[in-house]
């Protein structure tokens, strides 16, 4: 116990060490598991749009910023109890969201979600669909009729579909995309849907001066079209751009 | 890692697998048996110190020390491990957070609870947020240590107070008889004759923790069941230069094995154990020793 207490004191002291030399550092929050908005690559680090976007908006807001992963289930709680700065980590713009936390203004334009399943004649209204926990698609499968199948991670509901635990798989279309095209056993079923008033990064209610500095670095962004190329580069052609 | 890896996709399987298994995440994956080994070597003992000032404490002459030991055991078994979790460490943290908050911050005149957000002022943050994610890392994992050990430790508590109560009574008599006090007699008769009887108790508590350590992901710690599942998930040929299919079935096949030699390596040791301990003692497993 007191050996625990004396660590912790180390700890906190060499934090105030390290501190002392450098300035305010954004952690940025995502959840490394959601290509291509955010995945771990071959390396080990954080990659993929939002990476490089952030890294982007840091740069232009000239702040320092250091990534985190954090499982997408406890991804507010953790950003309401100080865990990290900001997230960023796909997550749709929704009114539900926004009485908890705060949103800067979307840097990917509300977009489609679809089903992808093992045959396109899948049943998506009265089927079993699967969908990642606490996500519009998720709320949006409740109300739609059909059984939802919710899983903790992106990659497992696409799993589910592929051993057959579940008829369809309701996501971003444009995470979807890239793994209907390499596996040729996986097509489109059922209509798209417009869901959620687009991807926006999450902030604590009480960073407001943060969030007016991030929200000024999209607007530069937006403005000189790097945002769009950006958006093309991970996207491809087909997205919609500002 | 190797020079041929440029372009796996032009490799055979086996150099494609030399080139798969040593890229980055591996590494990572490699080091979070590191981290789950270090964590294991850390909390056991600790735990076992807990349990022991438990079982003390729970057999305490004073009636304040015994209840807190009685209700330390009792509350803390009731309440499930992945509850525990969630609320004590954030419990902790918080407490630690709003303590440096009242030292450091005395002109701070916000409330620190708005809502759902505890916000106490940037000097008191533990670990700052300013520090690099490596002090962060570390201080979950102390975290982690800490809760591990008093979950355990209430378990070890239970299992030692029975282990001291199992110590025949002539053994205690005797001591008396020879003159000793309490503490001499606890001392130096029954804790060298109650580990026999706590072992067995101990080593399924061993067994049990060495299985937890995928509640360390809740805190943050990256540990080996995570990087199974994120390495085995399929991957893409568009966001890696290593696709592959759904290979979950493999690296919790690796776990499995990994597990399985862990609980072997234990299993020798605790056999060990027991022959050491049995030596001389009054138990059945004590006297075959004599005879032979």
């Amino acid at each position: 116990m007191k050996k625990i207490l004396l660590g912790a004191a180390a700890l906190a002291f060499s934090a105030t060490m390290a501190a002392a030399g450098s300035h305010s550092v954004v952690r940025m929050g995502t959840e490394g598991a959601y290509p291509p908005y955010n995945f771990i690559n071959d390396k080990g680090e954080v990659d993929g749009f939002e990476r490089e976007l952030g890294d982007e908006l840091c740069a232009r807001a000239e702040l320092t910023c250091e990534w985190v992963t954090n499982d997408w289930d406890s991804i507010i709680p953790n950003l309401t109890s100080g865990n990290y700065d900001t997230i960023i980590a796909g997550m749709s713009i929704t009114s539900e969201r926004d009485e908890v936390i705060d949103f800067t203004q979307n840097y990917i334009p509300p977009a489609s979600s679809a089903y992808a399943a093992t045959s396109a004649d899948a049943d998506v209204m009265g089927g079993v669909i699967a969908a990642q926990t606490n996500t519009i698609q998720s709320g949006y499968v409740a109300e739609s009729g059909a059984a939802l199948l919710e899983f903790a991670t992106p990659d497992e509901t696409v799993a589910a579909v592929r051993s057959g635990e579940a008829d369809a798989v309701f996501a971003d279309k444009d995470f979807l995309a890239p793994i209907v095209e390499a596996d040729a056993s996986m097509v489109w079923a059922g209509e798209d849907v417009q869901l959620g008033g687009g991807v926006g990064m999450g902030l604590r209610e009480t960073d407001g001066e943060l969030k007016a500095k991030f929200n000024a670095a999209i607007d530069s962004m937006k403005a000189d079209g790097t945002l769009n190329s950006l958006l093309v580069k991970w996207f491809g052609d087909g997205i919609a751009t500002y | 890692m190797f020079t041929y890896c440029e372009d796996p996709s032009a490799l055979d399987t086996a150099r494609w697998l030399s080139c798969y298994l040593t890229t980055g995440v591996h590494m990572r994956f490699y080091a979070s048996f590191g981290t789950v080994l270090l964590l294991l070597a850390i909390t056991a003992p600790v735990a076992l110190a807990f349990g022991f000032l438990g079982a003390m404490a729970s057999r305490s002459q004073l009636f304040p020390i015994r209840m807190i030991g009685k209700s330390y055991t009792s509350m803390v078994r009731g309440i499930p491990d992945i509850a525990f979790f969630l609320f004590f460490v954030i419990a902790l943290d918080q407490a630690l957070e709003w303590l440096r908050h009242q030292a450091l911050c005395p002109d701070w005149t916000e409330p620190i609870r708005q809502g759902a957000n505890f916000l106490v002022c940037a000097d008191a943050k533990l670990p700052l947020s300013t520090a690099p994610q490596t002090v962060h890392e570390i201080y979950n994992f102390f975290l982690a240590i800490f809760t591990f050990a008093i979950v355990f430790g209430a378990f070890a508590a239970n299992v030692l107070y029975g282990a001291m109560m199992a110590v025949p009574r002539e053994q205690m008599e005797t001591a008396e008889a020879y003159g000793m006090t309490r503490s001499q007699a606890f001392w130096r008769v029954m804790v060298p004759q109650m580990w026999i009887y706590a072992l067995p108790g101990l080593s399924n508590l061993w067994m049990i923790l060495i299985k937890a350590t995928p509640l360390l992901f809740l805190l943050g710690v990256e540990d080996i069941v995570y990087w199974a599942r994120e390495l085995g998930g399929s991957k893409t040929p568009q966001f890696t230069d290593y696709p592959h299919p759904d290979w979950r079935l493999w690296y919790f096949l690796f776990l499995l094995v990994f597990y399985l030699l862990m609980t072997k390596a234990s299993e020798v040791v605790l056999k060990r154990l027991t022959m050491r301990l049995s030596h001389g003692q009054a138990t059945m497993g004590g006297e075959a020793m004599r005879r032979a």
